[in-house]
């Protein structure tokens, strides 16, 4: 046992005063980080009841819009989160066990998983960037084709309303990503530290808790946004 | 009551006085509530103040209490939610026969049009007892017309229609404000409703130069723009017959039906491609930006025109199709 | 015999450090709770200052004083400043940061470093604000309603935004700390049963605050994009909706009324039951009162838009939801009142506070019911009607209820006592001060006089000019306690552990506390608001 183990044992420095005890402490950030996730989940909440709302009202040029963004790196990036996840999950177990390197690799292995998935993001703007597909003075969606099976048409104005909600979505998403990375980092520095051991690993389990939750956000949002309507054309 | 210094508002709408009715019972209820409480707190304050060698005793509380006066408010609650439900209702279901005028709200005045052509800027000419329904929308923010001796108000909006109705009980002149915030001029967005006799109201309309009625502008809107090459009086046309189709339910491309009221003329000629019928290609050309907010008006005028009133004569005033429902269905 | 603690030898949380980073770094939530003390204050004044202006502008029907885009800057700001600068913080983070440790026998809340991220996010937020207002200010009224807003705004809206999406975090973090505190935290013996009704109200405070505020952060944070970068979301023109904006606001800001009021019924039972020496009438209840209070508050935000264009099935249902959620807030002024009942009563400061928010919150209570009211809302929606009805609530109701816990606890934060006979007058003008400004607009409202109106018509002038008279008399009654609050910390007589002979955790310790709280954990084995065995002090301890 390293000499942070012992300490831990009797009153470690990570047991902050004013609690009781350390399963206290526990207890308090294992509660604390559930409500914060609560609050996470009114904040996409919000953008996600104008998404429904305005997809019921113009299915056709959320349609069409969906189909203009790539599905190949939109799956890429579904599983680069979901592996990311598993490291982090692997890395909760890793500091349980006491394993300090192994620890470290999974959490440098989820911050690349997370750097990734934030460049391939960032790949699909530049792109739509390209295509004149960011709403604002240069947005021209005429490339846009409706479906088929319908003699409905794309109206310009209400394409701009499905690519300002998927800047919106996507970018609040990346925002929450880059903070999760930027956590993870100093988790990472920490536990390289020996910070973390089998009596003390809430901050690896704290943010192994967020880092979920961002990844659930996103599986919601790639149906969402990728597979509105991916019946094949012609 | 007092002339400088007056402290209610006048009556001047039919449904006024169902209003300013519910308006006295909950001022009843309310001081009688308050009367009860403060004397109460009163009394209990005088006789339980604190003196020496008098100790407060302590009650837990009473269940059986609790449930009354949770129970009683409740059901008097519910009594003024179903009376203020049905004075509610009645105001927003326009009577069938009402006349019309359009109207639209732009920052930071009202333009008006009466059915017969006239047009009047902030001020509204009607003649007593006679059923008004207004159809308004926003060039730009949201307004609100309010009218309060006739107690009622209705957010205008942009981008759709909304409705309000009255019938004036009493000749004279009244405020109208604008309701909702809308920038710089806001407080300066008022005009007046001047509540004529029918027959001054007749001599009034006669008196200024119209230029024919609301829809007979929109015929020749209709005219100019070009409209009657797609949309002709047959089949033939590669838009559809609008002879008969206003209040009408119509079914659309992908499968939904929605009924021709103003909120879907207006959407067709501003923005075609959203909502299609059902059996016809989204060819027509986009209108937003190359019409105004009167001209569309009296298209919408001119579209209802050509759908037989109930009474049996197409078109003029007061032929409120059966059925119509003014709000989009999307509310 | 109760000895005055001599607080120049004992140490307590003001006298263990000294300088401006043992204040500045803090993390001991009473220090937090200073900290808030002075920012809010300064808030109020600023809000304050914003509507003196209003009230003279409203003197005469022409616009006269101020020109028209300022005089929309001025209520805009007005409104924006006393609710997320001033109201929403107020209680919970002046009065519930110091207490909720101490009444259920903890140390400090569950995160204090978290409790300073949050008043340096108000501060932050705060500093974004008073530099919005000093270039040029916001004139979209306090609601941003689009797409006057988002469109045609000349002036700081994504600063007015910002700052307030801020702000609103720094509510979110204290409301997640205290429900962390009051769930993990409570001493031993102290169940849930036990927990004083301020610890009630603020548990429901917080759950308001943590579930509706992101609400409001995403929404403004959707009009600050759609300004900054010319998106389509809430703009007519391109087929955005404007009444989406107004669900998604008023979805936050209705609870959020609730987050400003059930702050205030926290500190009424708390005065209610000292003053009276008695435990509250039907404890059970008022506890679940709140809760209700809180869960009923999410159900009814359209009753805001019953004339904005919403269905006529809608605005039914969000009346009759409306209905219920008074019925929780009529049971608890009730139990106040019966509390009275064979109570042993003294009318000291936070007493007369305490009656005085029963009244005005009762007649500001029943003037919601005429608002829910489908067929009396078509006609004083947007009216003065609606200010007078939650300036009745919130000023009439809040801050009295803020001023009488300030009073009540003072002792407690400050080891002295405020002189009683100016405290005693100062709430009597706030009293009259406030009811000669705003019951004259509740008249005013129903004759027609819309609200956010720089001109008037002249026939509405008689009753301005005494609402304008009375708010002068109410800001003297608030200008009084800034005076001898500060006043006492130097000369103020020194206050005893327990002066008002009160219940609760908090008056065990000594005033003011120890920087841990307590010199021993405490061990709880009394139910709340055990008067019959607390001795009456035997002259309750004022200032003459």
């Amino acid at each position: 046992m390293s000499d942070s183990q012992i300490a831990v044992e009797q009153h470690g420095p990570e047991l902050l005063h004013h609690f009781v005890d350390a399963e206290q402490q526990r207890d308090a950030a294992s509660l604390g980080m559930w409500l914060f996730l609560a609050t996470e989940i009114m904040f996409f909440g919000g953008m996600f009841c104008a998404y429904l709302i305005y997809r019921y009202w113009y299915y056709n040029e959320f349609a069409a819009g969906s189909r203009s963004i790539d599905l190949k790196w939109g799956t890429i990036n579904t599983a680069v989160l979901i592996c990311s996840s598993l490291t982090v999950a692997l890395g909760v177990r890793a500091a349980q066990m006491g394993k300090r390197k192994l620890l470290v690799v999974l959490l440098l292995l989820t911050i690349v998983f997370g750097l990734t998935f934030l460049g391939i993001k960032g790949l699909e703007w530049y792109t739509k960037f390209e295509e004149h597909h960011i709403p604002g003075h240069s947005f021209n969606a005429s490339d846009l084709e409706k479906p088929p099976y319908s003699n409905g048409g794309i109206d310009q104005q209400h394409e701009q309303i499905f690519f300002s909600l998927y800047f919106a979505m996507t970018g609040l998403h990346a925002l929450h990503m880059i903070i999760g990375v930027g956590m993870f980092i100093f988790l990472t520095y920490y536990a390289w530290k020996g910070r973390y051991s089998p009596k003390y690993y809430t901050p690896i389990e704290m943010g192994g808790l967020y880092w979920h939750f961002v990844d659930i956000v996103w599986i919601y949002l790639f149906p969402l946004l990728y597979l509105i309507d991916r019946k094949p054309l012609g | 009551m007092f002339d400088n210094f007056p402290l209610w508002p006048v009556r001047a709408s039919s449904g006024a006085g169902n209003v300013d009715a519910l308006y006295i019972f909950l001022l009843a209820l309310s001081a009688f509530m308050c009367l009860a409480i403060f004397t109460m707190i009163l009394v209990f304050a005088t006789m339980y103040r604190r003196r020496r060698g008098i100790e407060a005793e302590q009650i837990e509380g009473s269940t059986p209490l609790e449930i009354t006066w949770s129970l009683i408010p409740l059901a008097i609650f519910m009594v003024i939610f179903a009376w203020g439900a049905v004075i509610y209702f009645h105001e927003r279901t326009p009577p069938r026969g009402a006349s019309e005028v359009y109207v639209v709200a732009k920052q930071w005045m009202w333009k008006l049009q009466h059915q017969e052509g006239q047009r009047e800027i902030n001020e509204l000419h009607v003649p007593v007892g006679r059923d008004v329904k207004l159809i308004m929308t926003s060039q730009d923010a949201i307004h609100s017309f309010y009218i309060p001796a006739f107690r009622i108000k209705q957010d205008v909006l942009p981008g759709r229609y909304t409705t309000v109705w009255f019938r004036a009980t009493r000749p004279g002149v009244y405020h109208l404000f604008c309701g909702q915030y809308c920038g710089t001029m806001h407080s300066g967005m008022i005009g007046q409703i001047v509540v004529m006799e029918p027959a001054q109201y007749q001599a009034w309309l006669s008196g200024g130069g119209t230029t024919g009625s609301l829809a007979a502008s929109g015929e020749n809107i209709f005219q100019q723009l070009g409209c009657p090459t797609c949309h002709r009086s047959d089949t033939q046309g590669r838009g559809p017959n609008l002879v008969g189709i206003f209040g009408k339910p119509v079914q659309l491309e992908d499968g939904r039906t929605v009924v021709a009221d103003e909120d879907y003329v207006r959407e067709s000629i501003l923005s075609p491609s959203a909502k299609v019928m059902k059996g016809f290609k989204p060819i027509m050309p986009v209108f937003q930006g190359l019409v105004g907010e009167e001209q569309l008006n009296a298209l919408v005028a001119y579209v209802k025109s050509l759908t037989p009133s109930p009474s049996g004569t197409a078109g003029g005033p007061g032929s409120a199709p059966a059925g119509t429902k003014s709000q989009d269905p999307k509310e | 015999m109760a000895t005055a603690a001599i607080t120049a030898e004992r140490e307590h949380y003001l006298n263990n450090e000294y300088g401006i980073r043992s204040w500045l770094l803090t993390t001991d939530h009473k220090r937090i709770a200073l900290l808030y003390l002075i920012s809010i204050t300064f808030f109020f004044f600023v809000g304050g200052f914003f509507a003196l202006l209003i009230r003279l502008e409203l003197l005469t029907p022409a616009g006269d004083m101020v020109q028209a885009d300022t005089y929309n800057k001025l209520f805009t700001m007005h409104g924006q400043v006393m609710i997320f600068f001033f109201l929403i913080p107020s209680i919970p983070a002046v009065l519930g940061n110091f207490l909720v440790p101490l009444m259920i026998g903890a140390k400090d809340l569950a995160f204090p470093r978290i409790n300073l991220l949050s008043w340096y996010l108000y501060i932050i937020a705060g500093a974004i604000y008073v530099h919005c207002i000093l270039t040029g200010g916001v004139d979209t009224g306090w609601t941003f309603y689009t797409p006057f807003s988002t469109a045609f705004s000349n002036t700081k809206v994504i600063e007015a935004g910002i700052a307030i999406f801020i702000a609103g975090f720094s509510s979110i973090l204290t409301g997640l700390n205290f429900v962390v505190t009051i769930h993990r935290m409570r001493a031993p013996g102290m169940t849930w049963s036990r927990l004083p009704l301020f610890i009630w109200a603020h548990y429901a405070t917080s759950i308001i605050q943590l579930l509706g505020t992101p609400v409001l952060a995403i929404t403004l944070l959707l009009v600050v994009f759609e300004r900054a970068f010319n998106l389509g979301i809430f703009d007519p023109t391109r087929g955005g909706d404007p009444l989406l904006f107004q669900h998604l606001f008023w979805f936050y800001s209705h609870p959020a009324v609730y987050i400003m009021i059930l702050p205030a019924m926290a500190v009424e039972s708390e005065v209610v039951a000292c003053f009276t020496r008695k435990r509250i009438f039907g404890y059970n209840f008022v506890a679940m009162s709140s809760i209700l209070i809180a869960v009923f508050g999410f159900l009814v935000w359209a009753h805001h838009m019953f004339v904005a264009g919403i269905s006529l099935y809608s605005a039914l249902i969000f009346s009759m939801l409306s209905y219920l959620v008074a019925v929780p807030s009529a049971i608890k002024v009730f139990n106040w009142t019966a509390t009275m009942y064979k109570g042993s009563i003294s009318f000291t400061t936070p007493m007369l506070y305490a009656f005085g928010f029963i009244g005005l919150f009762t007649m500001g209570g029943l003037t919601g019911l005429f608002l829910a009211c489908l067929g009396i809302d078509v006609h004083v929606h947007d009216t003065y009607f609606v200010i007078a009805h939650f300036h009745y609530i919130m000023v009439g109701g809040a801050v009295m209820g803020y001023l009488g816990g300030m009073h009540f606890w003072w002792p407690k934060i400050s080891g002295r006592m405020y002189p009683e006979g100016w405290g005693r007058l100062a709430a009597l003008l706030v009293f009259v001060g406030f009811n000669l400004t705003f019951f004259p607009q509740f008249i005013l409202g129903y004759m027609g006089m819309p609200r956010r109106y720089w001109q008037y018509p002249p026939e509405f002038q008689v009753l301005n000019v005494l609402s304008t008279a009375g708010s002068t008399v109410l800001a003297v009654g608030y200008l009084l306690p800034m005076v001898y609050f500060l006043w006492s910390m130097r000369y103020g007589k020194i206050a005893e552990d327990n002066p008002w002979g009160a219940a609760g955790l908090e008056w065990q310790t000594t005033s003011p506390p120890p920087t841990f709280n307590f010199e021993e954990p405490p061990e709880v084995t009394w139910e709340a608001y055990n008067y019959e065995q607390i001795p009456a002090p035997a002259e309750v301890q004022v200032e003459r």
